[in-house]
Formats: C-alpha cells, structure tokens, sequence
C-alpha cells in the first residue's frame, strides 16, 4: 500500500487547472497545422492562424487560451493499492480546483443552483470521474470543458435497428444545428452503448484520446474517419464562416448495452482542446 | 483586406456595411451577457433608470476571465449570442447599434436588425488571449455583483470582426453555408 496526502492531490489538480487552460496541447496544435494547409478558403485560413496565434500569446503570458475556462472535468485513475491520508478525495479535488482558479486568474463559471443562478465564485464543484484501476499510483487528467460546448452536446436512446446509419444522421444533424456554436473547428467525441448515465461520459472519455489517435478497435477507425470526412464535407468551415475544416477529429468510445438499446451520446468540444494529464 | 473605424464612425456606416465585411473596431465596447441582459430588461420592463447609456453603443457578448496584475484586461473572447436573442430587439429599440458575439442567430435578430438599422458581428470565438491584446483599457461600470457577468466598458484598438447580420436583411452564415 503507498499512502498518498490529500494536500498532494489538490496541489496537483491546482497546477494542471492552470496548465490545461493555458497550453493547447501539441496534438490539436499540429491538427490545426495539417487543417489549415488543406484549406481552400482564405478566410478559414485566417481563422486558423488566429487559433494557432492565440496559443502562443496564451503560452507566453500564461494566459487562458479561452474567457470560458469551463466547468472542471476531473477524470481520477485511482490505483487500488494507494491510501489517501486527510481528506476524502471530492473535497481534495475541488480545494484543487478553487485554488488553481483563483491563482491561476482563470473565470469562476459555476453557479450553486440551475434555477437561482448565484455564482459560486469559486468554480467548485468539479465533475468527478472516478475510476479504481490495478497499481499504485492516481493518474489525474482535468479538461475544462467550455458552456459554449456543452450546449452543442446531444445524447439520444436509439433503438438498435437505427444501427449505424442511424448514429451517423444523429451526429451530422447535430453538428448541423449545433456545430457553429461550439466554435469549430470542432472535436466531436461520441458514446455508444453502455447505458443511458453510462453513454455521456463515454462521449467524454473520448475527448481525452490525442487528435490524430486511432481507436485499439479497428472497425470504429474506419467509422471515426466516416464520420470526420462526411462532417467536414458540410462546409461549415472555421466558425461556421465556410470552409472544409469543421471538425478536426472524431474519436467513438463503446461499451455493451442492453438488447433493447442503442444509446449514443456527442460531446461536442471546441478547437480550444484543453486537458493536462500528471501521474503521481 | 478588414478596415479600421472608429465606433462612431462605424454606426454612421451602418446602411452601406455588408454581411462578410471585416473590420478593425476602435473605440468603446460595453460587454454583457446572460445575466446582465436579464437585469437590463427587468430595467427597462420597470422603468427604471439604467446603468449605462445605451443609445449609439455597441454591446460585446463576453465575460472576460480575471486580468493579471498589469494587464488592461484578462481573455476575452466572444459568447454564443444566440442566448441574447430574447432580449436583443429590446436593447436595440432603446438605441444599441452593434452587437458582437460569435455564432448564428435567430431570424427574429435578421429582421431586428433592418428595423433598428443596426448591425451584428462576429469575433473569433476562442482565441481570447489574442483578443485581449486588442484592450487597452478596461473596467466594471455596472453589476459587479454578478462577477465575470457584469457590464464592463472596453476601450479597443483594431478590435477584429466581421459583419454577420447587416442592415439590409443579409447574413453571412447563408453566405458562406451556399457556397
Ligand atoms: S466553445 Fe470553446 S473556444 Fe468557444 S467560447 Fe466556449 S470554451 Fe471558448
């Protein structure tokens, strides 16, 4: 058994808040390079080279890359073997994620209750994801996941005749009707299967996969780039303002599900594709 | 090529601008968003004395991220102004000529926009760093209660947009979406 402080949890998730808001990983920047060496528009050109010019200026000054700094997406590794001494872990998480915004000079973007709205000025409570795995260490990723991107996101029960055709109409409508809001150019992240609680966070799961990554099971390959192809043939374009790049990278995470189902859900993300993973 | 104009100089324009025009803003932007339009409507629904003049400006959807110690302002990017369209033919009935924000909105703003002869225009949605070197200065004029809601007043230079929705009923998203 290795025992771990609670204290080092929270300091660790207070740097990554920091870190994942000001550094656009190398993966989405080198997409943003190949996308804007295949594109025909000028405009959407121009768009890109802000995108990519805005990860510098962010780098440089330690900056965040985007006002919307997000609700705290913290997805926890946690190795069976480790005992947290102090706290328990929801509490360390969120000290982490209060002091990493305040030190960081990062937006408070929660409010306490859905209907009073009274910002909690603090950006707690983070989202938790919690997952016991084999060993001795926590690894700890954060992705602040943006409220323009939230609201761009779609989950729908299918029954399993709609199959496959099914799920790619849903995806396209949804990146139709949505997609602008979510300032492409977009990375769409999608569960299916599992359950209905089960299928958003799949979705999610899938954002954490690198841009340009191909999935350990060989058919959802060749049906990410199904999707990503017939996604940037809508010529939505950077910003909604033309263009073949719409969507940098579709990533699919799937799991069983029951006889009578096909749940699917899209997590829709922005170019400004931010999370930080640390082990410790 | 975008052109640089002053805001003034801007709502004089406002008949010959067109949807896809890029331009340079300069001068004075107030920002505001959900919660912000949600008290200004309350306002003016009860005939109350506003915090700020609204005739001639030009209103900026965002909530800017705190500023470092000796910066004019923190990132500040556009917000989706869709969720401003409930009250935006409102404020441009009581003399706002410019809205900024990022994204499509409803055909309710097209047609606001030819009767109040205004304009609505689109930032760059994310690149909010880069944004905020176009801020030179920056402050809370009202609603500081609501923290990164309030209404802040922005002096800009070469602030980037382009026109999306012009006085003449044309939207750049059916532009760029035809071609
Ligand atoms: S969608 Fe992403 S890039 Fe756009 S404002 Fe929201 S967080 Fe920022």
């Amino acid at each position: 058994m290795r025992i771990i402080p609670a204290a080092t949890i929270t300091e660790t998730i207070a740097r990554l808040c920091q870190q994942a808001n000001y550094f656009l990983p190398f993966d989405v920047e080198d997409a943003l390079i190949e996308a804007s060496q295949k594109e025909g528009s000028p405009r959407a050109r121009e768009i890109l080279t802000q995108i990519s010019g805005n990860a510098n200026v962010a780098r440089e000054r330690s900056i965040a890359l985007c006002q919307d700094t997000g609700i705290a997406e913290i997805f926890v590794n946690l190795g069976q073997e480790v005992h947290i001494d102090g706290e328990i872990l929801q509490d360390a998480v969120n000290k982490g994620v209060a002091r990493g915004y305040a030190m960081g000079y990062l937006r408070t973007s929660i409010v306490a209750d859905p209907l009073d709205r009274v910002n909690t000025n603090d950006n707690t409570p983070a989202q938790l994801t919690l997952v016991i795995v084999p060993g001795d260490r926590i690894e700890i990723t954060v992705l602040p996941k943006g409220g323009g991107t939230e609201n761009a996101s779609a989950l729908r029960m299918f029954p399993p005749s709609a199959g496959w055709p099914g799920i790619v109409e849903f995806v396209l409508e949804t990146v139709r009707e949505k997609g602008i809001n979510a300032c492409p150019p977009l990375v769409v992240g999608v569960g299916i299967g599992g359950s209905f609680s089960a299928v958003g966070k799949l979705a999610k799961l899938a954002l954490l996969r690198p841009v340009g990554s191909v999935p350990a099971a060989g058919a959802y390959a060749a049906r990410e780039r199904e999707l990503l192809d017939a996604i940037n043939a809508l010529g939505i374009g950077p910003m909604g303002l033309g263009g073949r790049t719409t969507a940098l990278a579709v990533h699919i995470e799937h799991a069983p599900c029951h006889i009578a189902c096909l749940p699917v859900a899209i997590a829709m993300n922005c170019h400004s594709m931010r999370r930080m993973t640390e082990t410790i | 090529m975008a052109r640089s104009l002053a805001i003034a100089e801007l709502i004089q324009q406002i008949p010959s601008l067109r949807a896809g025009d890029d331009l340079l803003l300069n001068g004075t932007l107030f920002t505001a968003r959900d919660a912000a339009h949600k008290r200004l409507a309350q306002l003016i629904a009860d005939k109350q004395p506003l915090p700020l003049q609204l005739a001639n400006t030009a209103i900026y959807y965002c909530g800017p991220a705190p500023a470092r110690p000796g910066d004019a302002v923190g990132p500040c990017g556009p917000t989706t102004s869709a969720r401003m369209d409930p009250y935006t033919p409102l404020l441009l009935s009581q003399g706002v000529r410019i809205t900024i924000g990022k994204g499509k909105r409803s055909a309710a703003i097209t047609d606001a926009c030819r009767t109040y002869q205004a304009l609505y225009c689109v930032a760059t949605g994310g690149v909010a760093a880069l944004l905020s070197r176009k801020v030179t200065r920056s402050e809370i004029v009202a609603f500081a209660d609501l923290g990164p809601e309030a209404i802040w007043r922005f002096e800009v230079a070469d602030f980037p947009v382009t026109v999306a929705l012009d006085s003449q009923g044309n939207n750049v998203f059916e532009l760029s979406t035809n071609r």
